[in-house]
């Protein structure tokens, strides 16, 4: 009756038998697979060894698109010397992590980190597996270990002409003491790392097998929909249950918090359309009468104000513009912007009073352990959250797990039932964790011939930590606030030298919740200073590029993109008939990245942007065609963002609540991109995020250059570009 | 009771009959390949083809399906994943986190069978779902692939897959 069925018969064991839930695209179905399962070896915790050579790799950060999950595979089986046809992964589950101390690290899957912050002890991992592979093998002939070699799973004893598979001394290999010493190769010498190796999780993604959190299915569960006080820290009055429980399917209506409530039924489309018949009468609480022509107001008045917590200083940037021959200024703005992804939030609960179990996409799950633990008022050790595939994350699914709280408080009223809670997109909209708003006034000293003698930028608005971690706030300050513009250093850093500078954050929270969204404060601040120098050039007669590297000198990494881009995006040549070129750059989450952009403004106004081409140092690049991958998908990403990105906030609420207010970018409106993957060794960076921040700058430089309008506030779908 | 028949097969059951047939299909049929995505016919994750036409399920009520109307899902799309859009998709590397893939992969196998040599113009006229990862280049590529009888070569992606092939 039922495609797939044996898979869902997996999940439904795996969550009566609460052990781990297996992901990767070959998943054990079967009696046959279970019985195999008790010969396998676990070698250490990166690496299990089945007896038919099939290499099972542990994967601790989330896969949501962004590839790490193949990418960190990678890494493992390059030290491991394994057979990668016959590699597969799994997560191993945040209680499990907790219970063994912690011997995968952490889980955060956010700030581009996956990789680079995982691939040092996660190769060791793999190199650790070979050398007790190999020794088990020296032992069981009884050679020195130096005189065996390894590859493609086999190890072989040349003088003797002996070989063994992996799976063959997996047992005795899990038996050995892991050697102290672990050296790591050098990636000149990489094999399948750096490698355009296809990705390990595609194929169910083509035929609907892959099972999302929101496609999960356990035995007697039922669903739940909800509704939280459509205004930011309003609370329920009055609900009328009565009124609802007579409609098909309906089980339970349930208070969630102060805030929420939730209807629960047999099927997911009865509690939905029983909420949306739910008499429900609600307190506005304090924000009711908050806006975003409000809040501009606010930030607006932070530009002056004395409370500034300073990121970046040189020298005394306010006496040098106050002797400045020549001064430049402009004001720039950031929207609020939901996440949007493509599957709302969901998560599946099940709550008795000694265990709690939680199936959800997360981009971390200890935090989505810690937020499930501490809803079911149950320790940590009493919980467990088994991690699925995410249908997209982009910062939304990471740092605040409301909607696990959610679940838990559902489940908690039906103890023993397995509850999925699914949200509407309705919900995603009016629930997101937005990105921040900030403006940004930035003022330039000018000498009498045109040179820069100071900049100063103000930034004004909200912090995400502040509103995240409040814990991380010291003296006010969000250190965050400030990426892209740090000083020179591995991380977020400025990519000009200023001879005097002072970037500064007058923080102003307003009550929409931040949170970390792909790109994070990278975004706003690589538009604020790219498009600022590009208004500088322009008023001092000088070419973008040429001004930029005047300023950069200093700053070689970031000046190797910039180059790169313009070159092969054709700067200084003539570009076709009606079309204009846009240059950006910056640095950020731990990779130098630049475009340049090439867009048309037709007579009505309309804007094409018909190619980037992008570069990006991310110091080692473990799989270029995913790196392309995730630059391409960033530039879908900002581009969204520019063009029509844009929550606003009328009487506390968000007004935008579906894809017809909140417009993302489409096949039609895609342009073609070209990528430059040039590692330059050295360090490691991130690929996810950074390239976003570039997308909008490159654009709006180039709509400059076209039309002589210089937008300074997104979306441009407020814009007319109109001659 | 309401009868529909999908991938084929009839199926029998309990709904009423303003029951979106993306319900229909995930909870009562129980196939979980088509997704939701906005419920407003927006983003095309809900893609199925109705007598061969692409149609968004989410706004699509039971009571206007007949049983005698062939509704294809992404899982009867093809045994085992062998439509040459599957193929061109899975040789290409075309998903990220995959969630629109379903309706993407819908909408594009629905497209060549209308026009087997699609321009840029006809994909983007009826590609018009949603991807937040950003696939729609790869999307593209693999479309024109499988226009050129899996040539998937000519994208220039270069992705070595495991069987020892090159896409």
């Amino acid at each position: 009756m039922i495609t797939n069925l044996s898979r869902r018969k997996f999940l439904e064991t795996s969550a009566a038998a609460t052990g781990a839930l297996v992901l990767g695209i070959h998943i054990p179905f079967t009696r046959e697979a279970a019985a195999q399962s008790a010969a396998t070896q676990e070698i250490n915790a990166w690496v299990v060894v089945k007896p038919d050579d099939t290499i099972v790799i542990r994967i601790a950060r989330s896969e949501m698109g962004q590839g790490s999950l193949t990418g960190l595979a990678q890494l493992v089986a390059e030290e491991l010397e394994c057979n990668w046809a016959k590699v597969t992964t799994e997560y191993p589950t945040p209680g499990q992590n907790l219970a063994r101390n912690r011997v995968w690290g952490n889980f955060s899957t956010g700030g581009s980190r996956g990789i680079r912050d995982s691939q040092e002890y996660v190769r060791k991992g793999g190199a650790t597996a070979r050398m007790m592979l190999v020794q088990a093998a020296a032992d069981t002939w009884k050679v020195p270990v130096g005189e065996c070699t390894v590859a493609n799973s086999v190890i072989a004893h040349t003088a003797s002409g002996r070989t063994a598979t992996y799976g063959s001394v997996a047992a005795v290999a899990a038996k050995l003491t892991p050697p102290a010493e672990v050296p790591l190769k050098d990636p000149k010498d990489w094999k399948l790392a750096g490698k355009r190796l296809a990705r390990l999780d595609t194929i169910d993604k083509t035929t609907g097998a892959q099972i999302y959190g929101m496609d999960l299915k356990l035995p007697g569960m039922v669903n739940a929909a909800i509704k939280d006080c459509p205004v930011f820290g309003g609370k329920i009055k009055s609900v009328d249950s009565a009124a609802v429980m007579k409609r098909p399917g309906v089980k339970k209506v349930v208070r969630v918090g102060d805030s929420a409530v939730a209807v629960v039924a047999d099927t997911w489309w009865h509690a939905k359309t029983a909420l949306d018949a739910l008499p429900i009468e609600w307190d506005n609480g304090p924000n009711a009468t908050a806006s975003s022509a409000k809040f501009a107001e606010v930030m607006k008045a932070g530009f002056d104000a004395k409370d500034a917590a300073v990121g970046n200083q040189v020298g005394d940037a306010r006496a040098a513009i106050a002797a400045a021959a020549r001064k430049i200024e402009a004001v720039y703005s950031y929207p609020h912007q939901n996440h949007a992804t493509m599957e709302v939030m969901n998560a599946t609960a099940r709550w008795t009073p000694e265990r709690c179990e939680v199936w959800t996409p997360t981009q971390n799950g200890e935090a989505a352990l810690a937020a499930a633990s501490e809803a079911a008022e149950l320790p940590l050790a009493k919980c467990d959250v088994h991690k699925l595939l995410l249908g997209g994350g982009f910062g939304r699914r990471g740092a605040v797990h409301d909607w696990v709280r959610q679940v838990v408080a559902i489940a908690k009223e039906m103890p023993g039932t397995p509850v999925k809670l699914l949200w509407s997109r309705e919900e995603d909209m009016l629930h997101g964790c937005y990105h921040p708003v900030t403006q940004c006034k930035l003022t330039a000293g000018l000498d009498a011939s045109g040179n820069v003698t100071a900049l100063h930028m103000r930034i004004s608005g909200q912090s995400i930590v502040a509103g995240v971690f409040p814990q991380n706030i010291k003296d006010g300050k969000d250190p965050v606030v400030f990426q892209g513009l740090n000083p020179p250093g591995p991380e977020a850093s400025i990519g000009y030298t200023f001879p005097a500078l002072l970037i500064d954050h007058a923080m102003r929270n307003p009550s929409v919740p931040p949170g970390f969204w792909r790109g994070v404060n990278l975004n706003q601040n690589t538009i604020y200073l790219e498009c600022f120098i590009d208004e500088i050039a322009h008023a001092t007669g000088q070419d973008a590029l040429a001004f930029r590297r005047k300023l950069m000198a200093n700053h070689p990494k970031h000046l190797a993109v910039l180059n790169m881009a313009a070159e092969k995006g054709g700067w200084g040549t003539p570009a076709p008939k009606g079309v204009y070129r846009g240059l950006a750059q910056t640095m950020g989450f731990g990779s130098y990245v630049a475009a340049c952009a090439e867009v048309s403004v037709g007579e009505n106004g309309s804007l094409k942007v018909h190619r980037i081409v992008a570069a990006t140092d991310p110091g080692h690049a473990v799989n270029p065609q995913q790196i392309e991958a995730q630059v391409e998908g960033s530039f879908a990403y900002g581009l969204s963002a520019a063009l029509y990105g844009e929550c606003t906030v009328k009487d506390g609420r968000i007004e935008q609540e579906n894809f017809h207010a909140y417009r993302v970018l489409r096949m039609d409106e895609m342009p073609k991109v070209e990528t430059i993957v040039m590692p330059s060794g050295g360090f490691w960076g991130g690929v996810g995020e950074p390239t976003i921040a570039v997308a909008a700058p490159a654009v709006l430089n180039a709509i400059f250059a076209a039309t002589g309008k210089r937008i300074r506030d997104l979306p441009l779908k407020n814009h007319d570009l109109k001659a | 009771m309401a009868t529909l028949n999908v991938n084929g097969k009839p199926y029998t059951f309990e709904a009423e009959p303003d029951t979106p047939l993306l319900w229909v299909l995930r909870e009562q049929v129980g196939l979980t390949g088509t997704k939701y995505g906005c419920g407003v016919a927006q983003c095309g994750a809900c893609t199925v083809h109705i007598d061969g036409v692409p149609t968004r399920s989410c706004v699509r009520p039971l009571s206007t399906v007949q049983a005698t109307e062939k509704i294809v899902t992404i899982e009867g799309l093809s045994p085992s994943g062998s439509h040459p859009v599957q193929k061109a998709w899975v040789a290409l590397d075309v998903p990220q986190c995959g969630f629109c893939q379903s309706g993407m992969i819908m909408a594009a196998a629905a497209l060549l069978n209308d026009k087997p040599n699609p321009t840029d113009a006809d994909i983007d006229a009826a590609m018009t779902n949603i991807c937040r990862c950003g696939t729609y280049n790869r999307i593209r590529a693999a479309i024109k692939a499988a226009a050129k009888g899996g040539d998937t070569k000519s994208a220039g992606l270069s992705i070595q897959h495991t069987d020892g092939s090159v896409a």
